[in-house]
């Protein structure tokens, strides 16, 4: 459950951006969070819902952008859609590959009054 | 655009302010009193972009370690695995059979007591325990503490023995050199597409427990084959840490590194 330390890295961000902005109360916060991520989605919604007790941020709704996974075969530079580490490429059949979208983990935006 | 309350003005945030303020906004209660007649969107708020990477805080840390490390001419080891596939004994063979030749120093990672610190200080090297307490995973900033206090030597090797999980672990970098993922022939041979964000960041793949190979149904040429089709770049040494088997290997790879 790396998803609650994660959870609290992310509220630390936007408490810190909130305060910067004078804000009252945070209503949403907005993350990009790539399939490949390494992090649950189901578990990081659990996690914000129990670590959000402060008066800033406890009515903030998560939202999750789901980014789908992309890689470029670095043998013959064909770029494909992929669920995880292992699968070979589509065209050339070769396993080795770069990662080009699909590891994010970053809050985007946030909604404050 | 309700003129009341001033919902629906995008460039005009709601304000919030006691009565005996100046220039006074309309003090702003959401039954209104009276019904409107017209649609308006009553989500409030502006949205302030921030893009900030999550780990960032525990990225920059890392560097930070890594840097310092790097200066003191430190190779850091961070060993991470199950719990249970022989990172400790492994550790202490190596101890025992390299102290002559290299410096070690050793932080090891546990939700709870002082056994590994311990079977480490009985080799003679230099030791902290961190316990996590009900924490997965050691971070940058854990190490960072800990390096401080270890107070470690020019020219050493320091070896991070995380806390027993091959999933969290992955996410956060320590500022360690080497990654070293250690997979025991006692576990399924599929355990790298099974756990592939820990293969696909290390730089080396330990199979250990080789000398349990004829009683257990681990084919050893298939769990490298899984690794390497997520990690085409990873380095396998096999062996026993009990037996010692294969150990040489492991020993002159370490010694390469001094």
């Amino acid at each position: 459950m790396h998803e609650f330390s994660i959870t609290m890295n992310v509220l630390n961000i936007v408490e810190e951006n909130a305060m910067e902005l004078n804000a009252e109360i945070v209503h949403e916060i907005e993350m990009d969070v790539g399939e490949l991520s390494g992090v649950d989605y189901d578990a990081l919604n659990f996690a914000m819902q129990h670590t959000k007790k402060s008066e800033l941020l406890e009515h903030a709704n998560l939202v999750i952008n789901r980014i789908p996974a992309k890689a470029r075969c670095k043998a013959c530079k064909h770029e494909f859609d992929i669920k995880d580490y292992y699968t070979a490429c589509p065209d050339c059949n070769h396993f080795d590959h770069d990662i080009i979208q699909g590891k994010e983990l970053r809050v985007k935006a946030i909604k404050i009054d | 655009m309700c003129d009341t309350c001033g919902c629906g003005q995008t460039n005009n945030p709601v304000t919030f302010n006691k009565p005996e303020e100046e220039n006074e906004p309309v003090q702003h209660d959401h039954s209104h009193g009276q019904p409107h007649d017209h649609p308006h969107d009553h989500s409030h708020g502006n949205v302030i972009q921030i893009e900030q990477d999550v780990l960032s805080t525990n990225n920059l840390l890392a560097e930070r370690n890594r840097g310092y490390l790097e200066a003191k001419n430190i190779t850091t080891l961070n060993m991470v695995s199950s719990p249970g596939s022989g990172k400790t004994t492994l550790l202490e063979k190596t101890i025992q059979n390299l102290k002559k030749e290299l410096q070690f120093f050793v932080i090891e990672g546990d939700q709870q007591t002082m056994n590994d610190a311990n079977r480490i200080h009985a080799t003679g090297a230099p030791v902290i325990q961190i316990n996590t307490g009900n924490g997965c995973h050691l971070d940058a900033d854990m190490i960072n503490k800990a390096i401080k206090n270890l107070d470690v030597a020019d020219n050493s090797i320091l070896v991070i023995e995380n806390v027993g999980n091959l999933v969290c672990p992955s996410l956060f970098d320590l500022g360690e050199t080497y990654r070293i993922v250690i997979i025991s022939v006692t576990e399924g041979d599929d355990k790298p597409i099974k756990y592939p964000t820990m293969f696909h960041t290390s730089d080396i793949c330990i199979i250990n427990k080789i000398d349990l190979l004829p009683y257990v149904d681990f084919n050893i040429e298939k769990a490298k084959e899984y690794a390497l089709r997520v990690n085409h770049h990873l380095q396998f040494f096999e062996l026993s840490a009990k037996s010692e088997e294969g150990m040489d290997k492991w020993y002159d790879w370490l010694k390469s590194q001094a």
